[in-house]
């Protein structure tokens, strides 16, 4: 059982108050990308075991969108943040190498 | 539900409350001062902080999102209060609406309802984690609720009025026994 943080409500909120979004950080491909570029943003994902992007909607609750930072190896949460970027802050990103040393955000 | 069932939480449906749901940003200017002057009778602004409720005068202004609050208030006032707001925030990008029948109000009095609550759904309902002023949405069952402490032992909740009759069943089966009592230990 998953447990996050809302960035927007500050509630610890339980899976099952949340709707799950899938991966997080997905670029789209516009009308000029090519045909395997585009088949490859709507089907291709990581599936990664270890750190994780997954955008959350707090659905029974202030109904917003936000991106959990997430290990699905060992369950840890490296944190939440709001779904208004397109990269994961810096925050994060150093929360993310004090547990796993040498991480780098691919984008 | 027996007598000792009853002592500790009865449950009612209603009161049938006003809502009118207000959108925009949260920095629009007088906002504050246009939900404490609909209130009424407040010195200021009534710009509740987040997951809290600011209750006056028979009234209250809950925040729902961070760029969402709703007014609650007798049903006769609701009209003149959606007018009244409107013509304040004149000329601002808002979103103002009458949502009193939207939603179903139930209230829950006696000492049980904390544990009637913690039952249902995952909100920490602790007294340390819920207490006075807040206001929780959530999840109760299978469906969304929100819910605040009205008064000494008595819990308000409101869901939306097509599952109203789920969440009676719902509330009544969590009312039924004497439970464990954990939220009675003395100090809690």
């Amino acid at each position: 059982m998953l447990i996050l943080e809302c960035p927007f409500c500050g509630i610890m909120a339980d899976e099952t108050e949340l709707a799950p979004g899938g991966e997080a950080h997905v670029r789209r491909v516009g009308p000029e990308g090519s045909d395997e570029a585009f088949e490859a943003y709507l089907f291709m994902r990581r599936n990664p075991c270890g750190v994780h992007f997954e955008l959350w909607r707090h659905a029974h609750g202030c109904g917003r969108w936000f991106i959990a930072a997430r290990n699905t190896l060992t369950l840890e949460v490296y944190g939440t943040y709001p779904a208004q970027t397109d990269r994961p802050p810096a925050a994060i990103v150093r929360a993310i190498r004090r547990r796993v040393p040498g991480w780098e955000w691919q984008p | 539900m027996s007598e000792r069932e009853a002592a500790r939480l009865r449950l009612r449906r209603g009161p049938g409350l006003g809502m009118i749901a207000l959108r925009c940003a949260p920095h629009v200017p007088g906002l504050g001062e246009a939900l404490g002057g609909a209130l009424g009778g407040m010195r200021g602004a009534a710009l509740p902080e987040r997951g809290r409720i600011v209750s006056a005068n028979g009234g209250a202004v809950a925040w729902m999102s961070p760029d969402e609050w709703l007014l609650l208030c007798p049903r006769e006032r609701t009209a003149g209060l959606l007018e009244r707001l409107s013509r304040e925030l004149a000329g601002e990008h808002h979103l103002l609406a009458d949502v009193s029948d939207a939603r179903a109000v139930f209230t829950l009095s006696g000492p049980g309802w904390r544990e009637a609550l913690a039952r249902l759904g995952p909100a920490d309902v602790s007294p340390a984690g819920f207490g006075a002023g807040m206001f929780r949405r959530s999840r109760l069952g299978q469906v969304a609720a929100a819910f605040w402490i009205s008064g000494p032992d008595e819990l308000r909740l409101f869901c939306r009025s097509s599952v109203a009759g789920y969440m009676e069943a719902l509330l009544e089966g969590a009312a039924r026994g004497e439970g464990p009592g954990i939220f009675d230990a003395p100090g809690a």
